[in-house]
């Protein structure tokens, strides 16, 4: 057991952890604050403010005025519907992390998966292939796409020495726009339902020959397969992208700690003039690590938008998708951790659903759940000191028995 | 020609003055990504000081008769206001940074998510929608400076560049220059910039010197929170009608590019932002940009698409860089907490 609590990976996770409860008390202390300081909400109000925040999952609405809690199904499938592309980016960004490199481009590579995806989906007739195989490249090509777009940065600060932040910033701006002209010069705009040009149709519409025309029609696209998960969770979004999202994250893990590969990949982003010193082609590696990274946050963007139920605002360049930069959240409170991604990029999604209920049944809004994970993410950048702390009061313990041994030494000495 | 160059500056300034907040930090050691942050921050507040103060009736008055002495003392004051808190928002990368030695990338990001979080909740709270606006009156009503307020006659014709820079401006806009001239030629030429760029690039030669290193990377940091706070309130008052709605588009990104563009120097930076201020201003006004006065429309008659326009500053600052970033250095020292037991 105290080998356990010595291993450098627990006391991470401690450090974690303790982080997340100090920023769940830092919201309901806001809680508290403002209730206390707007006539309209009541001690029943920030009671019931503070309970929902920490337990917010499990609230299944109110009734008779009072809260009620259960097995809600529908926050749980819509919680793990919203983690499924936070889990993606996150690892975009850790594995970058890891490779010395700070992925700021996951935005624009989400965005070039997005176009890619869709743009494969909505253009292969349907019928004319088994929807699953229509499915499969719609995935790959937008997890290609993503790739491609990623190694541009990487080739930028490989072979010409410019910061990867600069590329990634340009880059996401450009991916905006491209994405942007792409469908405006596309006849993938919405046009079967009146209002909507300004989206771009649901996967789950087919193109399909009606009368000589080639029109789209609801029900003959593609959508993810459910997988089951929708009879778990009956009522919500979910379906089997995250149980895709979970297995690359192991796929990741097992990347960069069981092969070659992967030992290359950290021992470039550790020290990249001491691995070209050991044989290893660091610029190769920078441009591989920078592909997977965007290839990852485009499989993200792949699995929300061939979710069937998702439609895109396709007028995006005005404004980067927030999913690009969660995932940075998400990988710094993992510590850059393939497993550990999963689990934190569930626990942002909670904070979302929490925040939608907060909403939904008190007269807060929904914004405190980011004010919560913007304290959860400040701590965890002082989980060095909680570390030295956590690993400083094992030491203290350590010296005090020490003390007598060395003065029974000196005594023993100095009759000898 | 006069509406390319005055909405040139409109957007050049704010980002010039960010850029250089970014290198104040950068070059005392501090990797500042909070700019966004701050900036949001800073044009919450320096709205919300604009609104409060628009209760008094001694400012309404003076809205009433056009005395413009009065309201342009408002926008100064809100300037100091905004600037003010800016710097004392970057006291939590700071003291995340430099006393806890935290990693600052993850202290800034933490500042980039807590700003629109905070501001977007205090905003709903405040005036139950997502935006916080003045309570009356806009921004080009009460602080534009026009002829008038100069005591010429409306239709007085004052020549180019009476007509460029005396109609339709800010004042914010030329004392952020003013602001960007003094605190450049502080960084180079006096003994407070030296001490400070060394403890950006060696601070344990710095140390040795009898330079307190900790104190000089929170003037930094703390100067770079004020120049944030101060752009994104600029930025708010001539962009977006004295609005904040808890989100610069991306500003606070563009001017952390803009700097690494500028190799950390003040000149480059001004170079840069003058240059996508002008391709953002052509992006957006393409069609109606008469560009030697002749009544011909000339840009809009080559059919060049309006997205490749838009995305024109980022390729041509792409293109520079493939050429330029050989010599770019960032500061040697920046990112590393500093311990002093350390080599």
């Amino acid at each position: 057991m105290k080998r356990l609590y010595e291993k450098e990976g627990t006391q991470k996770l401690l450090a974690s952890l303790l982080s997340i409860v100090i920023g769940l008390t830092v919201g309901a202390i806001v809680i508290v604050i403002v209730g206390l300081s707007k006539k309209n909400i009541g001690v029943t109000g920030v009671w019931d403010g503070i309970r929902i925040i920490y337990a917010g999952i499990l609230s299944t609405g109110r009734e008779a005025g009072k809260l009620t809690w259960g097995f809600n199904p529908q926050s749980l499938g819509n919680m793990l519907f919203r983690a499924t592309p936070l889990i993606m980016t996150g690892l975009s960004v850790a594995i970058a992390n890891k490779t010395g490199l700070f992925n700021i481009g996951a935005a624009g590579q989400y965005l070039m998966g997005t176009m890619a995806t869709l743009m494969i989906a909505l253009s292969i007739p349907a019928g004319t292939l088994p929807g699953w195989i229509i499915w499969l490249l719609s995935f790959f090509g937008g997890m290609l796409a993503g790739a491609l777009w990623g190694a541009i940065p990487g080739l930028l600060k490989a072979f010409l020495n410019i910061n990867e932040v600069l590329a990634c910033i340009m880059t996401n701006w450009l991916a905006a726009n491209i994405v942007t002209w792409g469908f405006d010069v596309s006849n993938f705009k919405n046009i079967v339902e009146g209002t909507k040009t300004g989206y771009v149709y649901k996967t789950t519409y087919g193109l399909t020959l009606v009368d000589g025309n080639w029109v789209y029609v609801d029900g003959n696209g593609i959508a993810t397969s459910k997988m089951g998960l929708d009879l778990l969770f009956p009522g919500s979004q979910v379906n089997g992208g995250i149980v895709i999202a979970i297995v690359i994250a192991v796929l990741v893990y097992i990347l960069l700690n069981k092969t070659t590969l992967g030992y290359e990949l950290k021992a470039c982003g550790a020290n990249r003039h001491a691995a070209r010193y050991a044989g290893i082609n660091d610029k190769r590696n920078i441009v591989l690590s920078m592909a997977i990274a965007g290839a990852l946050a485009a499989a993200g963007a792949s699995l929300y938008w061939l979710s069937g139920n998702t439609e895109f605002y396709w007028t995006t360049y005005q404004a980067l998708p927030a999913a690009g930069f969660n995932g940075i959240s998400v990988a710094l409170l993992a510590v850059n951790n393939p497993i550990g991604t999963v689990f934190t990029g569930i626990f942002m999604a909670m904070l979302n659903i929490v925040g939608q209920t907060l909403t939904g049944l008190t007269a807060y809004n929904e914004y405190i759940t980011d004010v919560i994970i913007s304290v959860i993410v400040y701590l965890s950048a002082f989980s060095l000191v909680i570390r030295m702390w956590l690993s400083g009061r094992k030491k203290k313990a350590a010296i005090t028995p020490a003390a007598p041994v060395a003065q029974d030494a000196q005594k023993g000495g100095e009759n000898a | 020609m006069t509406f390319l160059i005055q909405q040139t500056l409109l957007y050049a300034v704010p980002l010039m003055i960010v850029a250089l907040a970014g290198v104040f930090a950068e070059r005392s050691g501090i990797i500042n990504l909070a700019l966004e942050g701050i900036m949001i921050f800073g044009a919450f507040v320096g709205v919300l000081f604009v609104r409060l103060m628009q209760e008094f009736d001694v400012f309404t008055d003076a809205a009433r008769n056009g005395d413009w002495l009065t309201l342009q003392g408002l926008e100064l004051m809100a300037m100091i206001v905004s600037a003010a808190l800016g710097a004392a928002f970057s006291l939590l990368l700071s003291f995340a940074s430099i006393h806890l030695k935290a990693d600052q990338t993850i202290g800034g990001t933490a500042l980039n998510l807590m700003a629109p979080a905070l501001v977007l909740f205090l905003v709903r709270i405040l005036a139950n929608q997502n935006t916080l606006q003045m309570q009356t009156g806009d921004a080009a009503s009460w602080f534009m400076i026009k002829k008038t307020t100069l005591g010429f006659d409306k239709t007085a014709d004052l020549g180019f560049l009476g007509e460029t820079f005396l109609h339709k401006v800010y004042l914010a806009t030329y004392l952020c220059i003013i602001i960007f001239v003094v605190l450049s030629i502080l960084l180079y030429t006096t003994r407070f910039g030296l001490r400070l760029r060394s403890c950006g690039e060696n601070p344990q030669a710095a140390d040795s010197l009898g330079i307190n290193v900790y104190r000089m990377r929170y003037a930094g940091t703390t100067i770079s929170g004020a120049l944030a706070g101060l752009g994104g309130f600029v930025y708010a008052l001539t962009t977006t009608n004295c609005s904040a709605n808890g989100d610069v588009a991306g500003f606070g990104f563009l001017a952390l590019a803009v700097m690494i563009f500028g190799n950390w120097k003040p000149l480059n930076i001004a170079a840069a932002s003058l240059l996508f201020g002008l391709f953002k201003c052509i992006a957006a006004a393409y069609s109606t940009l008469d560009i030697n006065g002749d009544g011909v429309y000339k840009l809009a008659e080559i059919g060049i698409s309006s997205h490749l326009y838009r995305m024109l500053p980022y390729l041509v600052t792409l293109v520079v860089l493939a050429f330029t970033s050989k010599k770019s250095r960032a500061p040697k020292a920046e990112g590393i907490p500093y311990d002093k037991g350390s080599r």
